[in-house]
């Protein structure tokens, strides 16, 4: 490894410190704020907290709508991951074979992804509302019973749609330029030795962009557990029942409308450690087999 | 193994033709080259051969079979690229395996021809290595067992040696003429550095701006030259090409020096020496007189640039290692007659029966 040298001791710090002021303030301080609470009971007007040590912990995972927020989160978040990155690898493939207008398409592509999540929420709700949506009367006719204010599947199915449909540009950017990076050679190589565009496409060009899709992976996984907050606020309110109450926003119900700040310190610990633990598992085994050019 | 028959094949892109009407019958087992410089259509003609390009117009036949409308991989022959294209998430062995595995070769035969290629390019102790883990020569000698286990009818190679330093670039080429002594193969080889051409070609098509300028042996092209773009470009030193007048009884050269060639059709012409066949003339021969400006000793060799007398026409000699002229020295130099080339002026058309 190469040292580079400073012209003095301290100005590598200085260097660092806008960066670690940012880290430090925005999250180490939460961080721990979380943690010192999650060991805290407050009283109902916040005027006075006991120390109570693992008891928040030891409650919210006995609570059965708790595990059902685990199940709820791992649902939603495996499926908007998977559709968003597979949907936009799609999409992606298909723009490379256009010849004309190119970049036309690729900026429509781009633009879900300038929507506040609040707004696409509402955009979502506006189409699919059983009451008044745009949409739901075509649903209704053609016999289904669309119903997401009732019904907790049609619920889920309208907030992985909204919050899918958002991501799917952030991938589709990365997932172009991974295909721009692949040299068309290695295709034509592939095409002389006999293989079929589908062939070509899983063993040529899927794992040579697994680099990039390892990288939309990680952070598709934190998008889906925490940036689709807005998106299950302004469509669901994490209703009907609790069918739509991720971790996320699971936390902010008990903490800032039921105001269980304990508890829900408590999730929030508990949710930097899945996360963590998730990020970790991803760079450790599924890294692995990512072939970096 | 096939014969290749291209039928004024044409290219063009939008409206702009780049590749104009080249026919030429391959038997089987010809081994081809395609030279020219940069930009002169010699890529795209060979990868429309492969199937990677449209053609235009014209027919291609591979094998007595016209293959103009059929993918690359209906058209059962194998190519390596410039840069090699190895696929660098796959190992050697894999890497040559793609294509057999693909067309559903048992296991064990797969086995049996990788390693009969690893062996027959020295490649045995590299076989589970990646790509990068490789040299620039190996990495050639993987695309060129990628190419071989196959089999194919037709073996396509595009600039394989342009990547490799000189040495290895001698070795490889006495690999491949090797190799296609061994496998007879017909193949059809793109190039821009002559001394492949030369050396590897059973013929030779010489290309220009998207014209096969011409199509013949290396030495026919070497002797007789059919227009003065190939004439400047097949030959090192290249040849000197300078426009001189005819009438009666001679030829005036650029500078007002007469030469007493006749025969020559009157009026301008192009005349064409090679540096090799103009030697130092003696006492009263009639003789070009050049003054030199630098002289390269080569060893065996000497190479003298310089202008003829009194003009400002390059002239390239070639001179004994151990002349003793060196700059700012006039040298006469006689043609040797049986060695003139001359062209038109106009159309660069190679004059003959002169």
């Amino acid at each position: 490894m190469r040292r580079t040298v400073f012209p003095h001791r301290l100005l590598p710090w200085l260097l660092l410190a806008p960066q670690l002021a940012i880290t430090l303030i925005f999250f180490y301080w939460p961080a721990a704020q979380a943690f010192r609470q999650s060991m805290l009971k407050e009283d109902p007007f916040g005027l006075s907290s006991t120390f109570v040590g693992l008891a928040n912990f030891r409650k919210v995972l006995s609570d059965p709508n708790y595990l059902n927020s685990v199940q709820v989160t791992a649902v939603f978040s495996a499926s908007v991951a998977f559709l968003a990155m597979s949907i936009a690898l799609f999409l992606a493939v298909q723009a490379e074979k256009i010849i004309r207008g190119k970049g036309f398409y690729r900026t429509l592509m781009i633009w879900p992804y300038a929507v506040a999540p609040a707004i696409a929420g509402m955009l979502w709700l506006f189409m699919f509302n059983p009451s008044f949506g745009t949409l739901a009367r075509p649903l209704r006719v053609m016999g289904i019973n669309w119903n997401p204010l009732l019904n907790a599947d049609h619920a889920m199915i309208l907030i992985i749609a909204a919050a899918t449909w958002k991501q799917i540009s952030y991938n589709f950017l990365f997932f172009v330029a991974g295909l721009q990076a692949i040299p068309r050679s290695l295709l034509e190589a592939a095409a002389i030795d006999g293989a079929s565009r589908r062939h070509s496409f899983w063993t040529i060009t899927f794992p040579l962009l697994a680099p990039t899709t390892f990288f939309l992976l990680v952070v598709n996984t934190v998008y889906a557990l925490f940036d689709t907050f807005g998106i299950i606020h302004a469509v669901t309110g994490g209703g009907p029942g609790k069918a739509t109450e991720t971790l996320v926003y699971k936390v902010y119900n008990d903490g800032f409308v039921n105001l269980i700040m304990g508890e829900s310190a408590a999730q929030s610990v508990i949710l930097m450690v899945i996360v963590i633990a998730l990020t970790a598992f991803q760079f450790r085994f599924i890294e692995r087999r990512v072939h970096y050019g | 193994m096939a014969r290749i028959l291209l039928n004024d094949v044409r290219k063009s892109y939008s409206g702009n033709q780049v590749i104009h009407g080249i026919s030429i019958d391959i038997p089987d087992g010809e081994f081809v080259v395609i030279v020219g410089p940069s930009g002169c259509g010699k890529s795209t003609l060979l990868r429309m051969v492969a199937g990677l390009e449209a053609i235009t117009s014209g027919t291609l036949e591979i094998g007595g079979k016209v293959v103009n409308d059929l993918e690359p991989r209906e058209r059962d022959i194998a190519m390596v690229f410039q840069n090699y294209a190895l696929y660098p998430h796959m190992s050697v062995r894999e890497n040559m395996a793609y294509g057999l595995k693909i067309a559903k070769m048992p296991k064990d035969q797969i086995e049996a021809q990788v390693a009969k290629a690893a062996r027959m390019l020295e490649l045995e102790p590299y076989l589970d290595r990646k790509p990068r883990a490789l040299s620039g020569g190996q990495r050639q000698r993987v695309a060129m067992g990628r190419a071989l286990v196959r089999e194919p009818s037709a073996f396509l190679l595009d600039e394989p040696l342009s990547n490799l330093d000189a040495k290895l670039r001698v070795q490889m080429r006495l690999q491949i003429k090797e190799m296609h002594l061994r496998t007879g193969q017909t193949t059809l080889y793109v190039t821009h550095d002559q001394v492949e051409a030369m050396t590897l070609a059973d013929r030779l098509i010489v290309m220009n701006k998207g014209v096969a300028e011409q199509i013949a042996t290396p030495l026919e092209v070497y002797q007789t030259p059919a227009t003065e773009f190939v004439a400047g470009f097949i030959g090192s030193p290249a040849m000197n090409i300078f426009t001189v007048e005819a009438e009666a009884g001679g030829v005036t050269l650029p500078g007002g020096h007469r030469l007493p060639l006749s025969g020559l059709p009157a009026g301008s012409l192009r005349l064409g020496l090679r540096p090799e066949h103009l030697n130092l003339a003696e006492t009263g021969q009639p003789a070009i007189p050049v003054d030199l400006r630098s002289v390269e000793r080569l060893g065996a060799d000497a190479f003298g640039y310089g202008v003829i007398a009194g003009s400002d026409a390059a002239m390239t000699l070639r001179l004994p290692g151990t002349t003793q002229a060196q700059r700012g020295d006039r040298v006469d130099v006689a043609p040797d007659p049986q060695h003139l080339h001359v062209f038109d002026p106009t159309d660069g058309r190679r004059l003959e029966n002169f």
